[in-house]
């Protein structure tokens, strides 16, 4: 496992490489605000309900008043993280979520520890010594965690990008037409340049005439200057036509059927 | 060999979308047990991800779906590999007269260092009060102890009404917040390599060894005894605890004293090892500071002629005995 600027990459027993993003400072302490207003709301619902205890003895009720808010402001941490996975209020509103610096299942004993050592990273005031441990630790940990072993990642839900409206099912792609052709270019293409067409061929509504004209350019040429396919092929095709026909020869491994240049000949007049 | 992402994308999706609802499931109901045919599926369906992420960073550099797959993976990744040993149902009795005790005893060099500690402060207290009476202004911070001696016991012993009634409860849970708060630093600063834990020990060993030649000195160690004991013998031993638990949890930082575990190279498999055993030393202590709050409000401000001082201090002996035998006896080998 190492830690790269603002990520743990962890590699599983298969081999397989994953990248947990590490929470910043700053979404972190404002977890911790929304928390702290948390404590104080059930500490003060508490006392509500303890004036119940207090017709019947006034010590009693702020004795019971004091432990609670003590056990809530020290057991809230520890329940939270333990009934959601590493998540508290504070930190499911901000997505961050307590996770093993291993990738591992989270222990409660783990999760008790780094709770229990808040007591040392907020000191002197505001997590200040938590804070620069964040800061310079690798790992952006503080005290408690580095102690627990534990990392704080954020944890956005993501979306699935939608590629299949870019509909890349073209009948009659030219370049196919020349097999050995195609099959170079489908060795030189790098997943770069895939993806840079992709990007290129799904944000093309948003870029201005122009901009579109000289993208499609430069892709082209990107392509061209990896196969140089015959001039009476690629005389007809515009540059974004170029670069959707390779884009489709790269990523479907020698299936297409190849137009007929007789057919194409017809479509043209 | 480069993917088709979109073709890809489209049939691993429904794998991943089902992998995503049983994450949200276990995420979101921490009692839920899964079926025999769930978890299965959730192994299946984590390398069915796993092994997509793998061909998606190597014939693919499209950012989005990566991502989108690397916190699937993660996510499952914890949910299939348990960390170590699965947690047992915790059952309160067998952990405080069993476990706890078994602990500490495990424990029993780090203990023997916090205690020594303790020991030198006191010593260095009461030397430095013996020699300079004056120090005590510098040394202690409650103005309730600047008095002499005399003074107070007779102010305690000639009290006619009694200055906590209606606060008995109050006092009580502020000593034992404060008590646990105190220890819980104790134990935490052993983040410090044990620099603050020493620290904090020894300081109050000083506070200690200077009360006590205080009123050693004034001739007053009935007093000093029936007031300390029946809640000191409780509280300063937890105290130790605390210092204990902070002292495990910097060998384990630092790596020293680890003859009992010499494969435990990394600082984090032996953070791991001894975290179930600070965690118990921690609770422990609380439940013994929450006793000794309760006595200390409760006893140990009463002084004679409301109690007399052979009862307190016959109390405070007993307490002692007790603490004792649960902590080298209980729970067996």
């Amino acid at each position: 496992m190492t830690a790269l600027a603002n990520a743990v990459v962890i590699e599983t027993p298969e081999g397989v490489r994953f990248r947990l993003p590490l929470a910043g400072v700053v979404s972190r302490f404002l977890a911790w605000v929304i928390d702290v207003l948390a404590i104080a709301t059930i500490s003060t619902i508490i006392g509500k309900l303890l004036i119940v205890v207090g017709w019947l003895t006034a010590d009693g009720m702020v004795a019971l008043s004091l432990l609670a808010y003590f056990a809530v402001s020290i057991g809230y941490g520890i329940a939270f993280e333990w009934l959601w996975h590493g998540q508290t209020p504070g930190k499911r509103v901000f997505s961050l979520r307590v996770m093993d610096a291993n990738g591992l299942k989270l222990k409660a004993s783990q999760i008790a520890v780094r709770n229990l050592l808040r007591s040392l990273d907020s000191l002197p005031f505001l997590y200040l010594v938590g804070g620069i441990a964040a800061l310079l630790s690798p790992r952006q940990q503080r005290l408690g965690d580095l102690v627990a072993t534990t990392i704080v990642v954020e944890q956005r839900r993501l979306v699935l990008p939608d590629l299949l409206r870019l509909n890349l099912d073209e009948k009659f792609n030219s370049l196919a037409s020349i097999p050995h052709l195609a099959a170079r270019l489908r060795q030189q293409i790098t997943p770069t340049l895939v993806e840079l067409s992709y990007q290129a061929l799904l944000r093309r509504n948003e870029l201005t005439p122009a901009v579109k004209l000289q993208v499609f350019h430069l892709l082209a040429e990107r392509f061209r200057s990896l196969v140089k396919f015959p001039d009476e092929i690629t005389a007809g095709l515009t540059d974004e036509r170029y670069v959707r026909n390779a884009l489709q020869i790269a990523l479907t491994s020698g299936r297409l059927r190849a137009a007929r240049p007789h057919a194409r000949a017809v479509i043209n007049l | 060999m480069i993917l088709d992402l979109a073709r890809f994308l489209q049939t691993e999706r429904p794998y991943w979308d089902e992998l995503n609802s049983l994450l949200d499931q276990i995420e979101n109901d921490r009692f839920v047990t899964l079926s025999l045919h769930q978890l299965t599926r959730l192994e299946y369906l984590y390398q069915r991800a796993a092994s997509a992420l793998a061909r998606l960073s190597t014939f693919s550099a499209e950012p989005n779906s990566r991502e989108f797959l690397e916190s699937l993976v993660a996510r499952a990744y914890a949910e299939c590999h348990p960390n170590r040993a699965a947690a047992q149902r915790f059952q309160p009795l067998h952990w405080f007269f069993s476990t706890f005790p078994k602990t500490f005893r495990r424990h029993a060099r780090a203990f023997a260092l916090a205690v020594a500690l303790t020991i030198a402060g006191a010593a260095f207290g009461w030397s430095v009060v013996a020699a300079d009476n004056d120090a005590k202004r510098t040394i202690m911070p409650f103005p309730g102890l600047m008095q002499s001696p005399a003074e107070r016991v007779k102010q305690e012993e000639s009290a006619k009404t009694d200055r906590l009634s209606g606060h008995k409860g109050t006092f009580s849970a502020q000593l034992m917040t404060n008590n646990i708060k105190v220890s819980l630093l104790t134990f935490a600063l052993g983040a410090t390599w044990g620099i603050g834990t020493t620290i904090l020990l020894f300081y109050n060993g000083v506070i200690l060894g200077a009360v006590a030649v205080d009123y050693v000195y004034g001739g007053q160690v009935q007093f000093l005894l029936g007031w300390l004991l029946p809640h000191g013998v409780i509280e300063i031993p937890a105290i130790l605890i605390a210092g204990q638990a902070g002292f495990v949890l910097a060998s384990a930082l630092i790596g020293w004293g680890n003859s009992s575990m010499p494969d435990l190279s990394t600082r984090r498999t032996r953070l791991r090892t001894v975290l179930p055993d600070v965690l118990t030393l921690a609770g422990g202590l609380t439940v013994m500071l929450v006793w000794a709050g309760i006595i200390e409000a409760f006893i140990s401000q009463y002084h004679y002629p409301v109690l007399p001082y052979s009862w307190k201090i016959a109390f405070g002996v007993l307490e002692l005995a007790g603490l004792t035998l649960f902590l080298s006896r209980a729970g067996g080998a």
